[in-house]
């Protein structure tokens, strides 16, 4: 069964906690619950996207650095 | 020449403002905007619009080419930057005139010049405005260091000649604390950058916020006075006044004939502004900044003299002198404006995008409401949090504060989370009442009264 990590705020996802750095998560990454997945921009705050789920990255429908409303998946997991 | 077509390369209550502007001067306009933007007021009133991105800022309002490009699509002759986004970028300015479009704002070569803060103290210096006091450049003779420090005075802040950030700075009070803390500084800065290059630059500790506005036009400059911008968070001004109660007459126009005399030697065109730190206890104030643009804070400095700064810039821009000597420039009772932003003062601040439920706009005599807001408008939330600017008006500045209470009663905006209820307070506060503050004063008195922002609603 497929689970996902919804978008908690609109705004602009972004993978990786600056643009030189690595990916906080990449597709087949085991992924616990309060582990950051990513960040949401919102009005030019950054909020940390906490995985409310566990389980192994199997996709990201959200590409990184794009607009998303919230409840968008941004990962899903198997 | 003047101005046919304008484009305005800016987003939300500044590109209303600007449009305002250029319909009663009759120069047709463009607004150019990013997918998130296809619904705002800017784009409704523009008489054309162009799509030149998506959302993200990186990929439409500061797309050079796409802005350019729009232009050129809709026969613009001339652009607008507003502030923020590309508005001192001094490429973005020399791009647009050799793409052989009339730049509204100072040339590019200005830009870079008061940009850059070693070349606009210098500039500044050499004007005879006052700079804050400190050793001109790096020092790194330890006895050299003693001497400048003596020379400015104590408490004197050690600051990392390569670093940023906060990093490697000290703060002497004493010339013995002095000499501990220079190698330590040195040091630190050493291992942190690889360079123990310091520098000296004198504490102001208990300083206010005075900008003073000025308009040149590339010949001859005058100054609209100054404005008060002390209450601050985060270094963001949250509440801007004219003139400020500060000041005697006296020190109001030595302050306002230094930002001239600056404007003037580096052949200023357009609207400027020139930002100071005021020491309450020695009655010194010292440049520390150039703005090359409109600011947000323009209209306190409108309705004490009653100029359209917007509409002087497009004059000027369109080739024409000054329209006003300094002695036909008056200030007349005083004005205060109030950042309406999404955010949530009860929640640290928390920004908070969502749709225009309800609006209700305050009115009366001396009350102006600039915004971007209407019913029904879903404010992004890939931009800035501001909403709108609440201005008022009145004789003197109890009134005004009495107005301000007045108008921020009858404001409503529904459906997110607004800096009102801050503002509700603040112009209650007695501190506020008296002009008793400085520009570290708001985020002592946030934490203070966080209690009372949670629990505010409309008290009148």
């Amino acid at each position: 069964m497929t689970k996902q990590i919804l978008s908690p705020l609109p705004g602009t996802f972004y993978r990786k906690p600056a643009p030189d750095k690595p990916a906080f998560k990449d597709v087949g990454d085991a992924v616990a619950v309060g582990d950051v997945i990513g960040l949401i921009e919102v009005m030019k705050s950054f909020n940390e996207v906490i995985a409310d789920q566990a389980g192994t990255i199997t996709g990201f429908p959200t590409d990184d650095e794009e607009p998303v409303m919230a409840g968008q998946p941004l990962v899903e997991l198997s | 020449m003047g101005i046919g077509k304008l484009l305005i390369a800016n987003r939300g209550e500044i590109a209303v403002r600007i449009i305002r502007a250029a319909q009663e001067l009759g120069i047709r306009t463009v607004q150019v905007h990013s997918a998130a933007d296809a619904d705002s007021l800017a784009v409704k009133m523009a008489d054309e619009a162009v799509l030149i991105g998506p959302p993200a800022a990186a990929k439409s309002y500061l797309k050079i080419d796409a802005i350019l490009e729009a232009a050129r699509a809709t026969g613009a002759d001339a652009v607008h930057p507003g502030y923020g986004f590309l508005a001192e970028n001094a490429d973005f300015a020399d791009a647009v005139v050799a793409a052989g479009l009339i730049w509204v704002g100072p040339s590019g070569q200005v830009i870079r010049t008061m940009g850059d803060k070693v070349a606009a103290r210098t500039t500044a210096q050499a004007a005879g405005v006052p700079v804050v006091p400190g050793s001109d450049g790096r020092v790194d003779d330890p006895e050299a260091a003693r001497a400048i420090a003596e020379s400015i005075g104590f408490p004197v802040m050690i600051k990392a000649a390569a670093g940023g950030g906060g990093r490697g700075i000290r703060i002497a009070q004493t010339v013995e604390k002095f000499e501990r803390l220079m190698p330590q500084a040195s040091a630190e800065a050493k291992a942190a950058f690889g360079d123990g290059g310091l520098y000296l630059e004198k504490v102001i500790e208990r300083a206010r916020h005075i900008e003073v506005q000025v308009l040149g036009d590339g010949k001859t400059a005058v100054h609209c006075y100054e404005r008060e911008c002390s209450l601050q968070r985060r270094r963001q001004k949250v509440w801007e006044e004219a003139p400020s109660a500060a000041l005697s007459p006296d020190q109001r126009e030595t302050l306002c004939a230094s930002a001239v005399a600056l404007a003037q030697a580096v052949g200023y065109s357009g609207a400027g502004t020139l930002e100071y730190l005021f020491d309450d206890v020695t009655r010194q104030f010292y440049f520390i900044e150039m703005n090359t643009r409109i600011q947000v804070e323009h209209p306190v400095t409108e309705m004490i003299t009653g100029l359209d700064l917007v509409r002087e810039m497009l004059r000027i821009a369109g080739g024409e002198p000054l329209r006003l000597r300094q002695d036909q420039i008056r200030l007349t009772g005083h004005a205060i404006e109030v950042r309406i932003c999404a955010e949530d003062p009860a929640q640290a601040f928390r920004p908070g995008p969502g749709t225009i439920s309800a609006l209700r706009v305050p009115g009366g005599t001396g009350v102006r409401f600039d915004t971007m807001l209407y019913q029904g408008y879903t404010v992004p939330p890939f931009y800035d949090s501001l909403l709108g600017k609440l201005i008022v008006w009145d004789e003197d500045r109890a009134s005004a504060i009495a107005r301000m209470r007045r108008a921020l009663g009858e404001l409503t905006v529904d459906g997110l989370p607004t800096t009102k209820p801050l503002h509700q307070l603040l112009a209650r506060d007695p501190d506020v009442a008296r002009a008793d503050f400085h520009t570290r004063w708001l985020e002592p008195w946030l934490e203070a009264n966080a209690h009372r922002l949670e629990t505010e609603d409309t008290p009148e």
